[in-house]
Order: C-alpha cells, then structure tokens, then sequence
C-alpha cells in the first residue's frame, strides 16, 4: 500500500526517528481502557488501530517511531507488528504532514467530473504539486483513491472534513478561507433537490405493518 | 417506479431529524420486540423468503448466509460483523444509510445477531468516514441509553453489545476475511477459504459478515412481511435498492428504487439524464468500479438487477452507476481504475501483487496508443490468469473492467495504436537505406 504522503521515491532516509520518546497525553492515556474494553479479554491487539490513529491525532497527522513502540508496548506485541499494520493502512502517514492536509480524490467517478481541474486549482493557489508540502508547514497536499462520495464528486478532504460537488471557484474559496486562517464550512452543495419522498408518507408506529 | 410508500430509507436525504426521536417517527424500534420473540428461526425464514440478496456486491442469498451460523453455541461466542468498509469507486449508499438512517442499522444489527445467536456486534467503519462514524457512535449510545440495545434489549431478554471499529484506508478491507484480520489488528490481508466464517472468523468464532444496507433493510422486511418485499422488483431480484448514479449526469443522486428498475428510466427520472441528452452516452458502469462497462446500445434497455446485468457480461455489484458520455476518454477511464486496483492490491498473492502494476502500465501505454495491436489480446490473456487465481476477488475485480473495455471498445484502441503508429519520429540514425523514399514506389 502506497499512500499519498509517504517518503518520495528515491529518498530514503527515515523520517520518523524523531522525537526519539512518545507518551500518551493525559486524557488519551485516560481513554485507553475504554479502548481496549471495546475487544474481548485477550484480544487487545484488535486495539492496535485506534491507538495508532489517537497516537497520530496527538501527533499532529503522522506517526513517529517512538509512538508505534509506545502502542506495542500497551498492547503487548512485537514493535514489528505494530509497524506492519501502521505501514499497511494508507491513513497513517510516516512523515510530517501540512497543518491542512488536502487530500484530492482522482478516482474515476471524480475524475470524470473535473478532479484534474480541482488539482491544478489546488496548484495554483498553493504553489505545490502532489505529494508536497508548502514551507510554511500549512499545507500538504495529495491524491486519494475513492473516498466514497461519488454524488458530489469532485471533492477533497481537509483532514477530517469532506468538501464536496467542487469547482475551481470553490476550491479557490476553500484555500482562501483556509490561508487566512479562517474554518471554511464543508459538505456537500448539490445542484438540485430529491426526486422522491415528495410526499413522505405517514409511518409512525404501528402504521409500518402488513402491506403497505 | 416505486411509490414512496414502499421506500425503506425515509431519510435518504438527511431532510429530517437522523437521532432516535426521529427515527421512531418514521417508524424505525417500532415493534422490535414482537418481532424477537417470534424467534430466530421465524427470522431467518422470513429473510430468506423476502428473496434478499446481500447488497455488498456478491448478491448471495442473505437468509441463506444468516442461517449458516451455527444453531447451537459450542461455548464460542457468536459475531455479527457489519461491513461499513465502503470504498467500491461509484458508491456511496452506506455512508447515506449512516449519517441519514443510523438507526436502521442498529435495529437490523440487533434483529440479525439474534437470528445469528450473536450477541456482539462489530460496525467496521472505513477511517476516512469520520463525520459519519461518530454520528453513529451518539446513534449507538442513544440506544444503548434507552436499552434497545445492550443488556436485556427491547426488554426481549436478549443481550446485545454493538461497537464500532474505525478503517484506517485499505479498500481490501472490504473483502470480509480481510475485514476479519483487520479487526483482529492485523494487515488486512483476505484468508483463505475454508474454513468460512460462519464456522471460525472473528477470533475463530463463528461469524457473518454484512453490507449495512442488508442489515439496515432487514427490520422493514420483518415488520412489513416477506410478502411485500418479494412483491417488488422481478423473481430472485427482489425488493428495493439504493442506486448512485455519478458522473456525466445532469443531477448526480443517490435514490431507492426498485430492482429490475430499466437503467434508461432510472438515470432519466433521478438524475436528470445524461449530459447533452441519452444519444450521447457512451457506456455506463453499472455496479461499481469492478464490474465491466456496458455501451450505450446495451444500455438502452438493460434491466438493473442481478441477474439482468449478468446476462449482458457485467453485474449489479453495489449499484454504483458510473456514467460516461461521448466526451469520456474511456481508455483513461478504465485506465484509472487499474491504477485503483494496483494501489489497493495487499500484495499477498502473486498474480494480484504483479499483474495489478502490470496491467495499469499497459493500460497506461493503450491510452496513448503505444502498444502493439496483439498486445491488446495479450492483456486480454492476462487478466485471465489473475482472473480467479487469487485468495480473494480483488483480483478478479481488477481484470473485468478491462475485459469490458477490450470486449465493447476495441475498435477504439486499435485506433489510438494505429494513430500512435502514424506518428512514430524517425529514428536518429534515420531508415535504413534499403526503405525508398517515395513509399508508393513500394507499393
């Protein structure tokens, strides 16, 4: 699995060495027993994954060394393991990654809708290509298979949020909004309202029973 | 087309309100311990007799897979494990379901698991649907808190835990035994089968693995009888869908339509038709990115079920309806699939691991037409020896597509390599001496 802001080919040198510790910050250290609760006594490894993705949220979007040890250490397994699944999944990232990161679904159903053109907006107004952060460490911006948004294609995520039935002019909003420090509203903006459940039909209780 | 009364996702668009209150106005908790009391068997029955068949892609029988679980425990906890892993390019019903309806799926989980003997259920919730997970992590605690889920649930007696597991972006993950490996905090890489879950999954305990949508419909189908279900849509494709219809359309839309509804009538009503009207479509995908395209000519009166879009060589999969009209590169198109597929390739089995990266660089060199023409029954060669030699269908997923294309398009690619031949420079040294200048000599 390669994912969007790994290392960039032919550059090898290991960007996760530093900080060489990690530690779990107090409310998160607090959270990891209802973690390992969701699993049955026994299985905490099934915990591996939310304990790396709260790892990366404290981080700040990537995962150190340091930190998947940490996650080994909690759950009793060998550091190899944890870093087999941190490297499997195209959602951990093993280098610093921008304050915003932008990823750009350019699957088909996006792309047929113009994700080329959400790509050079993006370009365009951040000044970097894929896979590439800006120097001021705001920015990090990378292709994404299929998000799963397909009817309001095209669309990116910033970190957590979905922006969807794009266009350059929208995109051009976003970062605005984003470069200036300000929380651009995300979701979807569809051009057009249902075509049924016009006329929601009455089913409260009871009413749901024997054909309609 | 289906009347709104026998729509199953009242709030497909998110117009009303998605929390408990709302869900028990449109009907949802309503009734669910009657429905428990009658007994798992009475449930498996009714599934089976409604004619469901799982909305995950595979189309199998749904009450037939529920009734593999074991009848009796031999002191192994039983699973339900809810596939919400959505990640098929083209499809985005169950993230509709969730954020819109998430209370459709705890029922179904809650009814399902009894009818499976499960008291546990895990949701696996692909890491990308963020908004979506936490809106049902409240949907789930508003349950819990109202005990229709938890201990003694709908005061049926029965227990029943539902949790959800976050993804964190592996399109494999989708396969169930990868699901199953994932959950178990491993790379998700697919097992091999036998054993099937139902006899030793999640942790070696018998286990079924289920698309939310097949859950979600489940409590509709037993509170309003088999009957109705199976009195929609055409025999052994019954019932309603949910059908995302993306790309060159006027109106992209997710709906709820009947099986067996005709492709035509169902881009035309819901999505506003085809970009610059019917006469310039030029192929559809009609069940995700894995199933094979079809070209206008089927697509004017194809049906959308199962069984329909087999026989036109392609397949209902998730009812993801990609389409493309005249202006589409469709060798780009398809192109950008293999690259998806190379990508989300888990790298365990050798001919999915090599032939997913050889197939994007060939397909990568048809979009500009440098290849040989016998390359293209070359790669149709290919994709037969990936096709079905793998643990799991990821491979096979990556090689229809580009059997659909060179079946429908492949006047189109001997075209570009022509073309491309056309153009070739001469080479630096220039022609050997041997070539006359003026060619129609030679002829």
């Amino acid at each position: 699995m390669s994912g969007t802001t790994k290392n960039p080919p032919g550059k090898k040198k290991a960007t996760n060495t530093k900080p060489k510790t990690f530690k779990f910050s107090p409310e998160n250290t607090a959270s990891i027993p209802d973690i390992l609760d969701l699993y049955p006594a026994g299985r905490q490894e099934s915990a591996v994954m939310p304990l790396l993705t709260l790892a990366q949220r404290q981080i700040g979007g990537w995962l150190t060394r340091a930190a998947m040890d940490r996650v080994a250490e909690i759950l009793g397994m060998a550091p190899i393991r944890v870093y087999e699944v941190a490297t499997f999944y195209s959602m951990y990232n093993h280098a610093p990654v921008g304050k915003n990161h932008i990823q750009i679904c350019t699957t088909t159903p996006c792309w047929l809708r113009g994700s080329d053109e959400v790509v050079a907006s993006c370009h365009k107004i951040l000044g970097i290509g894929l896979g590439e952060t800006s120097e001021d460490g705001e920015f990090t911006l990378g292709e994404v298979e299929c998000l799963g948004a397909c009817v309001n294609a095209p669309m990116l995520k910033i970190n957590d949020d979905y922006f969807e039935d794009l266009d350059p002019a929208r995109v051009e909003a976003i970062l605005t909004l984003l470069k200036r420090g300000d929380k651009p509203r995300h979701g979807a903006a569809p051009a057009s309202g249902p075509t049924t459940l016009l006329e929601v039909p009455a089913r409260g209780p009871g009413s749901g029973r024997g054909k309609s | 087309m289906l009347h709104d009364a026998d729509r199953i996702f009242t709030n497909l668009y998110g117009l009303s309100d998605w929390r408990l209150r709302g869900a028990r106005k449109r009907g949802d908790w309503d009734g669910t311990k009657a429905i428990l009391e009658k007994g798992r068997d009475w449930i498996v029955e009714e599934i089976k007799e409604s004619g469901l068949r799982g909305r995950g892609g595979a189309g199998f029988p749904a009450g037939m897979k529920w009734s593999f679980m074991p009848k009796e425990s031999d002191g192994r906890p039983h699973y339900l494990v809810v596939n919400a892993d959505e990640g098929e390019p083209g499809t985005c019903k169950d993230r509709e379901i969730i954020r819109h309806d998430p209370h459709k799926l705890l029922e179904g989980a809650l009814l399902a698991g009894f009818a499976m003997g499960a008291n546990t259920a895990y949701i696996y919730i692909r890491g990308e649907f963020h908004a979506e997970a936490q809106r049902l992590q409240v949907a789930i605690d508003e349950a819990r808190k109202a005990g229709l889920i938890g201990g003694n649930a709908c005061k049926s007696g029965w227990d029943f835990e539902i949790y959800l597991h976050h993804g964190a972006g592996a399109y494999v993950c989708g396969e169930e035994t990868a699901l199953l490996e994932s959950l178990e905090g491993n790379k998700g890489q697919p097992r091999m089968k036998p054993p099937f879950p139902a006899n030793a999954g999640l942790y070696g305990c018998p286990t079924t693995v289920t698309n939310v949508e097949t859950v979600a419909v489940a409590p509709e189908i037993l509170r309003r009888g088999a009957d109705w279900f199976a009195s929609l849509g055409r025999p052994k494709n019954t019932g309603t869908k949910l059908f995302c219809i993306s790309g060159h359309v006027n109106l992209p839309c997710t709906v709820e339509e009947e099986m067996g509804v005709p492709l035509r009538e169902l881009i035309e009503k819901h999505a506003g038709g085809v970009r610059g009207g019917w006469d310039n479509l030029m192929a559809v995908i009609p069940g995700g990115c894995s199933t094979p395209l079809i070209p206008k000519s089927v697509c004017d009166n194809v049906l959308m079920d199962f069984d329909s879009l087999r026989e036109v060589q392609s397949g209902l999969g998730t009812a993801a309806v990609i389409v493309m009209d005249k202006s589409t590169d469709i060798v780009r198109a398809i192109a950008r699939f293999s690259k998806f597929y190379k990508h989300e390739s888990c790298g365990q089995c050798t001919p999915c691991r090599e032939g997913t990266g050889w197939l994007w660089r060939m397909m990568e060199k048809l979009v500009e037409g440098d290849a040989r023409i016998e390359d293209i029954d070359m790669i149709e060669e290919v994709t037969r020896q990936i096709e079905g030699h793998t643990i799991c269908a990821l491979g096979d997923a990556a090689a229809w597509p580009i059997q659909g294309l060179i079946r429908h398009f492949r006047p189109e690619l001997e075209r570009r390599i022509g073309i491309h031949d056309l153009t070739i420079t001469a080479p630096a040294g220039g022609y050997d001496e041997d070539i006359p200048e003026d060619i129609s000599e030679a002829v």
